[in-house]
């Protein structure tokens, strides 16, 4: 049945199962890739967007519970906080394979646009939900710094 | 198997050569392509579409100055594009911002591994081993004609012109060109011949040995493609139901549910399963949850992890082949003052690639064509042509950044690949994207198999050791599959020994043996292959036989390494930069560990400390690593991180486990991997060297087991046997 739903100031009109989650909507439906499968049950965080601002697991989360919210995916982020740690990953060269980065890079931005300067304990719980298997978290904790000093 | 019979002109001396297992230093091919006919052939080819200079088969220039150095490694991560593309560009002189890195297609005549015969792939950390010279000719080259383009063009002695990034000048008379501006008239020069080029001295780099910037560009804006997002006009999703137990077969399938649900277009069973084809990945995986299927497990593996460790920790007991054998281990054993023993268990483990494992296949008749993170193309084309009975050349492979490897996506059954193939070739005509769920992806098997190993070792009166005896048992990853008539020999799986049987320590009496389970597990290399458990037991094992003699761990391992000038340089240059020695606060221990895998040389001090719930915390790592010439240090650096980090899940917190045949974990929640709240700082230092740069994809991993354990043995005395650790 058709679901609009608003993805990076955008309405889309789909027609996908309510119990759709929220990735494949956006992966599928929409047919934006940045958001990626990792694995369908919110513990590793590569499908992370936000919704109103914050950062979701857009894999357990049902599209139509999205009626009237503001999806933005990594390719739509443009606040402050997400250009400065998107440069700040660059800066460091964080990703290697970079599969799980755009939801590395969506739950950082999401902690600095609540959180100006946080310490190892914040990013700890903002980031440990994110799963690398590269295991770029030295280059992370580093880059997430980086922007905060930034924007400071 | 493969139809392109890949490795029958490789000897299998210089095959285990190129992977490091024969422990000899690493001999680089120096032709520009085994085939030179096939790379000549390319030289003065200028491409219709866009007339672009491809003076060879790595190079194409193009009129607006832009320069593509084709890869024909997978870049999962390691930085292959930009280890590749610095080697080019440094003989090329060209600057680093005209060039774009590309994959290469499958073609083995171009682009195999030189390291593998003929074989394109990328493994055993040999991608910049086997490309540094190869590349950095077809670079020089390149740059050889676009200057007698030159010098043609302006009448000048080619002698007299000089390059600063991609910029040809002429002092005397003013003159100057950038390489696109003369891409066209230096196809029509003669192709030098590739062994006639002086390449550069060391001292004369520019590029190699600077961190240049990634090139493997679009990973921090969701635009880098991988195969889960491949999108094609008509594209299915796929979604297969695999037998609950390894070998399990298909033999009832009731699907009417699933051809009702919505979005679902068809249903195919295949040999390993049954495949939901559907408009997109959620309607493909709700009809697969309504898919009835019964199972025929008359031959599917129905044992348990208690059962198969049971049975390895009874073989363990006895004597088995010898993979080598110094001096006479049981007189030795007489003599010696004190003998220490340990037997050391290591479970199953899965990549667990961030992506997990997917392919795109659209076969047509006659022709097939992939898109895969594929890190085996040869492989993968000859198995998938057999399977069609079409000729290897019709099966085309666009290799895509893959998310993640480990050793997973170099499958030498082409496992998934072959999954995908058997649903396209069923729906000829159409693209099909087989998704596999991160439940698929764990239970698919191809492990890292489990092992058992004991080992006993003699210690004289002053502590020296006398006589080492290690009896390794497990699967051979090897078996069945093309590899196995290079490195299994006379029984003995090289990837099941190595980094015990090339124990570098000097010790007269050394025997090292090895029971080959057969086992219905598939299994599969795992970042580092045998390396990942003889790191661990071997150097584990060395700070137990210190502590008996009551030495300093380095010491006691510099004074057994006289002959291993790279070891020592690498131990010694991590225990200085970890101030090893040196008072901790309390509660802190270091604890250190060396070993050389696909010939590069890594030492890390790992420190710890003991935290109130009983448990403990890896705080800092300290990591030296000698691979040759560094490349690219930052890329090193990187690698080193992350061989630390994903050394790290084995150890606290990774484990596969079979109950009656069935795999126990499935997803994160179970089959646990290091978070960011359990990565330690990281220190890494890159030890100075001329040698030649081999790789540093996997070394980074082996040690950092036995480092941490051997700073738990220094914090509580108690030595850690069973991977993963369980505390208390």
């Amino acid at each position: 049945m058709p679901i609009t739903i608003n993805v990076n100031d955008v309405d889309h009109t789909i027609d996908a199962a309510p119990d759709t989650p929220l990735l494949w909507a956006i992966r599928d439906h929409i047919e934006l890739t940045g958001t990626k499968y990792g694995c369908g049950m919110a513990l590793c965080g590569a499908c992370t967007v936000h919704v109103d601002g914050a950062a979701v697991r857009s894999c357990v989360t049902p599209v139509s519970a999205m009626a009237g919210k503001r999806i933005t995916t990594i390719e739509g982020i443009k606040s402050k906080e997400a250009k400065a740690v998107q440069a700040a990953w660059e800066q460091h060269a964080v990703p290697q394979c970079g599969y799980c980065q755009s939801g590395q890079i969506m739950s950082a931005a999401a902690l600095l646009q609540t959180n100006r300067r946080p310490g190892d304990d914040d990013i700890d719980r903002a980031m440990s939900g994110n799963i690398c298997r590269c295991a770029t978290y030295v280059r992370i904790r580093a880059a997430i710094k980086t922007a905060a000093a930034n924007l400071a | 198997m493969f139809t392109a019979k890949p490795f029958e002109s490789t000897t299998r001396r210089d095959f285990l050569k190129a992977i490091g297992i024969a422990g000899a230093g690493l001999t680089i091919g120096v032709s520009l392509s085994p085939s030179r006919a096939a790379a000549e052939a390319d030289a003065a080819i200028i491409t219709k579409s866009n007339g672009a200079f491809a003076p060879n088969a790595f190079i194409r220039i193009n009129p607006d100055n832009s320069i593509a150095v084709v890869i024909k490694h997978l870049e999962m991560g390691q930085g292959t594009y930009t280890g590749l593309t610095t080697l080019v560009a440094e003989e090329l002189d060209a600057d680093w911002s005209q060039i774009v890195a590309e994959s290469a297609p499958a073609d083995v005549s171009r682009y195999n591994n030189l390291l593998m015969g003929p074989t394109q792939g990328t493994g055993g950390s040999t991608a910049i081993a086997n490309s540094y010279e190869q590349m950095r000719r077809a670079g020089a080259a390149a740059r050889f004609m676009l200057i007698a383009a030159a010098a043609a063009q302006w009448d000048v002695p080619a002698t007299e012109i000089t390059v600063n990034k991609g910029v040809m000048s002429h002092k005397s008379s003013g003159r100057s060109a950038t390489y696109g501006e003369l891409s066209t008239l230096a196809a029509a020069q003669p192709v030098p011949d590739p062994q006639s080029l002086t390449l550069k001295e060391p001292k004369d780099f520019s590029y190699i040995g600077k961190s240049l910037p990634r090139k493997d560009t679009g990973k921090t804006d969701g635009t880098a493609i991988f195969t889960q997002d491949i999108k094609m006009k008509g594209m299915l999703t796929a979604v297969v139901l695999h037998a609950p137990r390894f070998g399990g077969k298909v033999k009832n399938v009731r699907d009417q549910r699933t051809r009702d649900q919505q979005g679902v277009i068809d249903v195919v069973q295949i040999p390993t399963g049954v495949a939901v084809l559907a408009t997109d990945f959620w309607s493909a995986k709700k009809g697969r949850d309504l898919l009835e299927v019964e199972w025929d497990e008359s031959e599917a593996f129905k044992r348990s992890s208690a059962d198969i460790l049971g049975e390895y920790k009874s073989l363990v007991e006895k004597p088995g082949l010898a993979a080598r054998n110094d001096g006479d281990t049981s007189a030795a054993m007489t003599r010696v003052a004190r003998v220490i023993e340990a037997t050391y268990e290591f479970p199953f483990l899965a990549h667990a690639t961030m992506e997990p494992m997917n392919c795109v296949v659209q076969v047509n008749a006659g022709t097939c064509e992939i898109w895969n993170g594929a890190q085996l193309q040869t492989g993968d084309q000859g198995t998938v042509a057999s399977l069609l009975g079409i000729p290897v050349e019709q099966v085309k492979i666009n290799t895509l950044y893959a998310g993640g490897s480990f050793g997973r996506r170099a499958n030498p059954h082409s496992d998934y690949v072959v999954e995908a193939a058997h649903i396209a070739k069923a729906k000829k005509g159409t693209p099909i994207k087989l998704v596999w769920t991160r439940e698929d992806d764990t239970r698919a098997g191809y492990f890292r198999p489990m092992y058992v190993h004991r080992i006993r070792a003699g210690l004289d009166e002053e502590g020296n050791p006398l006589a080492w005896e290690q009896r390794i048992v497990g699967q051979s990853i090897l078996a069945g599959t093309p590899f196995e008539e290079f490195m299994v020999q006379n029984g003995i799986d090289a990837t099941s020994v190595e980094g015990a049987s090339t124990l570098p320590y000097r010790i007269p009496n050394l025997r090292v043996e090895l029971h080959t389970v057969d086992l219905g597990v598939p299994v599969q290399w795992w970042r580092s292959v045998g390396h990942t458990h003889t790191a661990y037991s071997t150097e584990a094992f060395v700070d137990e036989l210190a502590h008996a003699a009551g030495r300093d761990p380095v010491e006691f391992r510099m004074a057994l390494l006289k002959e291993h000038p790279r070891h020592r340089g690498a131990l010694k240059l991590a225990a200085e930069k970890a101030s090893w020695g040196t008072e901790l606060p309390k509660g802190r221990t270091r604890g250190v560990a060396v070993h050389e895998s696909f010939n590069s040389f890594v030492a890390q001090v790992a420190e710890i400390s003991l935290q109130k719930n009983g448990g403990f915390k890896v705080e800092r790592v300290v990591c030296a690593v000698d691979c040759g010439i560094a490349v690219n240090p930052d890329v090193i650096v990187a690698q080193m991180e992350s061989g630390i980090g994903f050394g790290l899940s084995p150890l606290l917190m990774s484990e596969i486990t079979l109950n009656e045949g069935q795999v126990v974990e499935s997803n994160f929640h179970d089959y646990q991997v290091l978070r960011i709240d359990q990565m330690p700082e990281i220190e890494v230092h890159i030890v100075p060297s001329t040698e030649p740069p081999t790789g540093v994809g996997e070394p980074g991993t082996p040690p950092i087991a036995p480092a941490v354990a051997n700073a738990l043995f220094a914090a509580t005395g108690k030595p850690f046997h069973s991977l993963p650790l369980k505390l208390g």
